[in-house]
């Protein structure tokens, strides 16, 4: 039965594993499906939407979608390209980033995609949101500017620092990423540099100190090529699979 | 096809440009194309421009705007842009996002003023916050351009590459869609 466990992506089959996700076989098969919350050592979280695909005419992320005999995906077509452009427009537009004094330029996820969908505008009235930098820990610092509250920092710190030293607050637009201690310092909390917490920032929130230009600006990842050319780097894990909330 | 119909030259297309609140380094990196900016005179000549010192836009086909709005002149000046030019681009991070000059937005206006001109250290005796009225006022935000008026093309980057600016002019010139690909779309 093992032939049959393929679906189709854009009209290429894409075989896969039971309980693998959509995302997942699609990315082992060497398809890069464009998202910012997903990552392969967490379990799928489904909040970002740039994943959504169109499976059998029906919008789904396709990080949280089980892969399925016999499915028809749409990932690459106008319709979608054009939600997934509207989807980081909004994120650009509710923030503030700006790339040119950001240390994370070049190994952003969300500036990535924007190269990689053609972002040329942000389209919307920006937000400028008022927000504080947190440089109070003597090797990491947090720009609160940039979260896109992908929330992978808080899955990091919980499941595997088991630190539980970031957590979302607020609702709706003044929904906003906290520091788990009462003078809300990042100082105040026993954060290391060394933690998970540390590593997975898509954009430029969580920033190693004295490290930020180690590799030159035009020598970075997203720069040499684009994300959807690592496509190799985003490939699940054995630890992840099956794992789906 | 006639012989007439192939020796009429075609007309040049008229192209301004202006910086707002913005540095002059897209107009620099303008400059970069170097040679093939001779090429682009073959196709394009200049109304308003630093390159020709024309004060203000007559009716032009293409409108290449720097920078964003930081004053009531900025606004002045996009809106005749905007009035005169068939399309009318953003170049560069400034005009595409406020860039630089909007990391003020989350400061109070007259706290800046005050800061510069007043509480600093080192003034002259006397210093004020300027008041001429031949001063634009300040803005107490500053704004991408397609905020105050429609925008046809949006080239970010701070500064776009001259190699991204000419990818973009030879595609709108050549009469499609400008698309830059890996390596010309930067934001930073």
């Amino acid at each position: 039965m093992s032939e049959a466990n393929t679906f189709l992506l854009d009209d290429i089959e894409i075989p896969f594993t039971p309980g693998q996700s959509v995302m997942q076989a699609a990315l082992s098969a060497g398809v890069f499906i464009p998202h910012l919350c997903y990552h392969p050592e967490f379990r799928p979280h489904g909040s970002c939407k740039l994943c959504t695909v169109k499976i059998n005419g029906r919008p789904a992320t396709s990080c949280t979608t089980p892969a399925a005999a016999g499915l028809e995906v749409e990932s690459n077509t106008p319709e979608i390209l054009d939600k997934r452009r509207t989807l980081v427009q909004m994120l650009l537009v509710e923030g503030n980033h700006f790339c040119p004094s950001c240390e994370k330029s070049g190994h952003c996820k969300l500036q990535a995609l924007g190269y990689e969908l053609g972002v040329m505008t942000p389209r919307f009235n920006l937000l400028y949101p008022t927000r504080p930098v947190d440089a109070s820990h003597p090797d990491v610092m947090l720009d609160f500017n940039r979260c896109i509250l992908c929330e992978l920092c808080i899955r990091a710190s919980t499941e595997v620092d088991q630190k539980f030293v970031f957590a979302l607050s607020g609702r709706g637009i003044k929904k906003h990423l906290v520091v788990n201690a009462e003078s809300g310092r990042l100082a105040d909390t026993n954060f290391a540099p060394t933690d998970k917490a540390a590593q997975v920032c898509p954009v430029g929130v969580i920033l190693p100190k004295r490290k930020g230009f180690a590799v030159p600006i035009g020598e970075r990842r997203f720069d040499v090529a684009p994300i959807s050319a690592h496509v190799d780097e985003f490939k699940p894990v054995a630890a992840a699979q099956g794992e789906r909330t | 096809m006639s012989t007439a119909a192939v020796a009429a030259p075609p007309r040049k297309l008229r192209v301004a440009t202006t910086s707002l609140a913005g540095c002059f380094g897209c107009h620099m990196s303008f400059l970069d194309i170097d040679e093939r900016l001779l090429d682009l005179l073959e196709f394009v000549e200049f109304d308003r421009s630093p390159i020709t010192d024309i004060k203000h836009c007559g009716p032009c086909d293409i409108g290449i705007i720097e920078g964003g709005v930081c004053n009531a002149e900025n606004v002045h000046v996009l809106r005749e842009f905007r009035a005169n030019c068939k399309i009318l681009i953003a170049m560069g991070a400034c005009s595409v996002n406020g860039g630089l000059p909007a990391q003020r937005n989350n400061l109070d206006l007259r706290d800046i003023l005050v800061a510069v001109y007043v509480t600093e250290t080192g003034l002259a005796r006397g210093t004020q916050i300027p008041n001429d009225p031949e001063l634009p006022l300040p803005l107490n935000q500053v704004h991408p351009i397609h905020e105050i008026v429609t925008v046809d093309y949006f080239l970010p980057g701070c500064p776009p590459s001259g190699d991204a600016i000419w990818k973009f002019l030879t595609d709108l010139l050549a009469g499609h869609t400008p698309h830059l690909g890996h390596g010309l779309i930067h934001y930073d």
